[in-house]
């Protein structure tokens, strides 16, 4: 609480740019700090420090959106410097979720890069008495026509400017990009290598305890005695503090802390029983869900002839775990006057929001510095953790730091969500789709907290907060990206998921295409039709149809089984990300042991097209880690529980995808249209991976598995007999 | 109660119990970040550190036990001075989020200085009980491959 976003501006450099943005879809602003967006300050030195709200959770944003500042500002990549995600000094622009970083902040800052170019364009002409356009910039100076040249930090040093961002400031065009589209490596990188790199997990704050919470297996259980005798034999000096059914443990040290909440015995009453993993698909159907109808054009053309090919088919997708390498950690120090939390959060803003209303203080007293932690592929424990850490240094007085223990974070991360998809769909004996009948079963995908909803922090519900999920994810790319004639597509919100769930990597998009991209190619095969010849006489597309075509060489599709010791598949997967999103298909090659039925992936082919492309290395690297946690996803992972709790607490019980399960090979092809605005790509790669690994175990044994994981057992099962 | 253990080095004096798991005194006592806590099992390499020269879990060594000398990641190299893996990860662009890749350099450092010319399916063997979850194995696969001096 000691340097707020005006004493920070004040000291800071001389050139600093404002600028306003079209606001977001109502409901979705927050702190817009006065309709001033971001902000960018020039040093005397000519270094560059860009202020922005979004995070970089491990997928090389920040390097991209520096990498678009550098263009537009013709500074070299190394001068530009982010500050992420800080309530106190960042601009709100929302989580950083959806895929939407580059997307919707990337263009942010490239005009406030652009208009801060043109103020020192101005700054120069006036000093050197050169109408401005006579005037170009390069590496970080102006230069005139002859050659001069003032660099901007001499600019900024005996000048000031404050300038607000025109909505038409003129933009690079793709043809005069340097920066932009190519390969630069990423500026996180060596630090993460040489071990100095400044995760929240790293962070000391003076003074600071350590934290560890003790929680009911399941949720709504409260505390009825509390035996803590075997804390007095424990170094450290640990307590114990409660508030309503929040049980955590301090300590002077990290270890004296997990020894404290391992040794604590809590004795729960109540609560709700989780029930199994068997009981997901019962559960979906029978509990009272909303019927929203997305689509019905059934009554525009007759039903199918009799002579159509139906096919009708059920899929199940399981609870499945964000299973971040790192659990969750946050530090916090409150007081009566104020509070600062130091988090790996998304959401930084409504994260400080949602603290501030369980904390009891107003939000402008609450400051969220965000940092970076592992790996979250969507919303983790990070928020919960960040509330054990405010909440346990509002009770002690002092400030926390808590990492939850691997258990902690396998048992109480928000998990992703199990759906039901049903399907019945016709096609002529010539392969033309005549009839689409879809409906999925699904909770909202979010439980991510904001002002009005504290309760949805573990910890906020635990003293009693209200808690209100936005309804999210559920019909994410529900609608068909096929043209159909005829459809009927409809969605049941559940109302009451079976465990607590929050947006796990693509939302409903892996659920939605897992099912009708193995519809598509069961009715393929129905007609006897190859699965992309299938799939590119429904898309009009042209985009769309780019990617699959590119897949088909790419991959060297053949679409054909082989029998031999082993049985080798190739099977086919598209998305075009809520139809407005990125175009990916991919193409897996596997091979399945005859005996075991168990499942080898051994090549994935990928094509991309997400528009502009800022970093080409970066987002290859996204579209690697998208392609083996999908084939994770895929082949292996299902969260279990019982009804007094979840029982995959560790990674023997959880297991994800390992070194000598990851495929040879990786082929990716990158669209580039680099005058299309940039789609993002954080996500779409694993939704067009998990059918494809379906359609492959089936193209290779004939086993068509309509439920995930596809474990061997599974496969075996399904496998049609053979002599 | 202090005891005397060797990291990266250097001699030092921590006062951790003798049953604390060497990964706390490494990180809380002696602001050594590079291992990190992941799950506190053995099961997933985060922490790993290399001990008498072994690639080892330090969330399960107590530190009671050490006797040998202790290096961490900061001692395989540093930004001024790094490893030639640490080259090769940059090199391949071998990190997403980062949290594994301390025990991703170290379990390799272990593999090169037994195996200086591994083949795939050694390196893949050697990292196979390290947990990625971003996804980066081929990226680390070649990195590893680069490090030891050309592809196989």
């Amino acid at each position: 609480m000691t340097v707020t976003r005006r004493d920070f501006l004040a000291t800071a450099g001389i050139l600093t740019v404002a600028f306003s943005l079209p606001l977001p879809a109502a409901g979705q602003a927050t702190n817009r700090f006065d309709d001033v967006d971001a902000w960018i300050r020039i040093d005397g030195r000519g270094d560059v420090t860009v202020f922005c709200g979004k995070a970089e959770l491990g997928t090389g944003v920040s390097t991209a959106l520096a990498q678009m500042v550098a263009e537009e500002l013709d500074v070299q990549l190394e001068r530009v410097h982010l500050v992420l995600a800080d309530t106190a000094l960042c601009p709100d622009q929302l989580p950083t979720y959806g895929s939407l970083s580059i997307t919707r902040a990337g263009p942010e800052l490239r005009r406030a890069a652009a208009e801060a170019r043109f103020a020192l364009l101005d700054l120069a002409s006036i000093k050197m008495g050169t109408p401005a356009e006579k005037l170009k910039t390069g590496d970080g100076a102006v230069v005139t026509a002859t050659g001069q040249t003032l660099s901007y930090g001499d600019l900024v040093r005996e000048s000031r400017l404050h300038r607000v961002v025109r909505k038409d400031v003129p933009l690079k065009q793709p043809n005069d990009f340097k920066v932009i589209g190519r390969s630069r490596s990423r500026v996180d990188i060596p630090a993460k290598v040489h071990g100095t790199h400044a995760y929240v997990h790293n962070h000391v704050v003076e003074g600071m305890i350590h934290g560890r919470v003790c929680r009911s297996p399941v949720p709504g259980a409260k505390p009825v005695h509390i035996d803590d005798t075997a804390l007095k034999t424990i170094a450290g000096k640990p307590r114990v503090y409660t508030k309503g059914a929040f049980v955590g443990v301090v300590a002077e040290t990290e270890i004296a802390a997990i020894r404290a909440a391992a040794a604590l015995k809590v004795e729960w009453q109540g609560g709700q029983t989780l029930g199994s993993p068997d009981e997901i698909r019962r559960r979906l159907l029978d509990t009272p869900a909303k019927e929203i109808a997305l689509i019905n054009t059934q009554a525009q053309s007759p039903a199918p002839a009799a002579s159509a090919k139906t096919v009708e088919a059920e899929y199940l997708v399981p609870f499945q775990m964000h299973a971040s390498i790192g659990p969750s950690c946050a530090l916090a120090h409150v007081t009566s006057e104020g509070a600062t939390v130091w988090s790996g959060t998304q959401s930084s803003f409504l994260t400080r929001d949602s603290l501030a209303t369980m904390l009891g203080l107003p939000a402008d007293r609450v400051r969220l510095i965000w940092m970076e932690a592992s790996g979250c592929y969507g919303h983790n424990g990070a928020d919960d953790c960040t509330a054990d850490a405010a909440l346990l240094s509002q009770l002690s007085g002092k400030p926390v730091r808590v990492q939850w223990m691997r258990h902690d974070e396998h048992a109480h991360e928000p998990k992703g969500v199990a759906m039901v998809m049903r399907a019945r769909a016709s096609a002529t004996p010539d392969g033309q789709i005549v009839d689409w009948e879809y409906e999925t079963w699904s909770p909202s995908h979010s439980a991510r907290p904001f002002a009005a909803a504290a309760g949805n922090l573990l910890a906020g519900a635990e003293l009693g907060m209200q808690k209100n999920y936005a309804v999210v994810g559920a019909d994410y790319n529900m609608e068909p990206s096929y043209v159909l004639p005829r459809s009927k597509v409809t969605l049941h919100l559940v109302q009451q998921p079976q465990l607590r769930v929050s947006p796990l990597r693509g939302l409903g998009s892996v659920q939605n295409l897992f099912a009708i991209e193995s519809l598509m190619d069961e009715l393929a095969f129905s007609v006897d039709q190859d699965p992309i010849e299938f799939r590119l006489r429904h898309l009009k597309d042209e985009r769309s149809k780019a990617v699959l075509r590119a897949v088909a060489r790419l991959s060297n599709w053949k679409g054909k089984p082989r029998e031999g010791k082993t049985l080798y598949g190739q099977g086919v997967g598209f998305i075009h990300y809520n139809n407005h999103g990125a175009y990916v298909a991919a193409v897996v090659d596997v091979l399945i042991d005859k005996e075991s039925g168990a499942v080898s992936v051994e090549r994935v082919s990928v094509a991309h097209d997400c528009g502009l492309v800022v970093n080409p290395d970066g987002l290859r690297n996204q579209i690697e880690g998208n392609t083996i946690q999908a084939i994770s996803r895929a082949l292996l992972e299902r969260v279990s529980f019982e009804p007094g709790g979840v029982t995959s607490l560790d990674w023997s019980s959880y297991p994800i995808l390992r070194f000598s399960q990851v495929p040879k090979e990786i082929a990716i092809e990158l669209v580039d249209r680099p005058d299309q605005p940039a789609l993002g790509a954080g996500e779409q790669t694993t939704c067009a991976v998990v059918p494809a690994v379906a359609n492959a175990i089936f193209n290779a044994s004939g086993a068509r598995l309509r439920e995930i994981p596809f474990s061997a057992e599974r496969v075996l099962a399904a496998m049609p007999r053979r002599n | 109660m202090t005891k005397r253990i060797k990291v990266n080095g250097q001699q030092h004096e921590v006062s951790s119990d003798s049953d604390t798991p060497l990964l706390y005194v490494l990180r809380d006592e002696l602001g050594l970040h590079g291992p990190k806590f992941g799950c506190g099992l053995a099961q997933c390499g985060a922490c790993t550190v290399h001990y008498a020269g072994e690639a080892t879990r330090s969330c399960v060594l107590p530190v009671g036990t050490v006797e040998e000398e202790v290096t961490t990641v900061e001692g395989l190299g540093s930004a001024a001075k790094p490893h030639p893996l640490q080259e090769a990860f940059i090199s391949e662009q071998a990190a997403q989020c980062g949290y594994c890749i301390n025990g991703m350099l170290m379990t390799a450092a272990a593999l090169l200085k037994k195996v200086p010319n591994p083949t795939e399916s050694q390196i893949r063997e050697a990292l196979d009980n390290n947990l990625c979850r971003c996804g980066t194995h081929m990226r680390i696969i070649k990195a590893v491959k680069r490090a030891a001096g050309g592809v196989k």
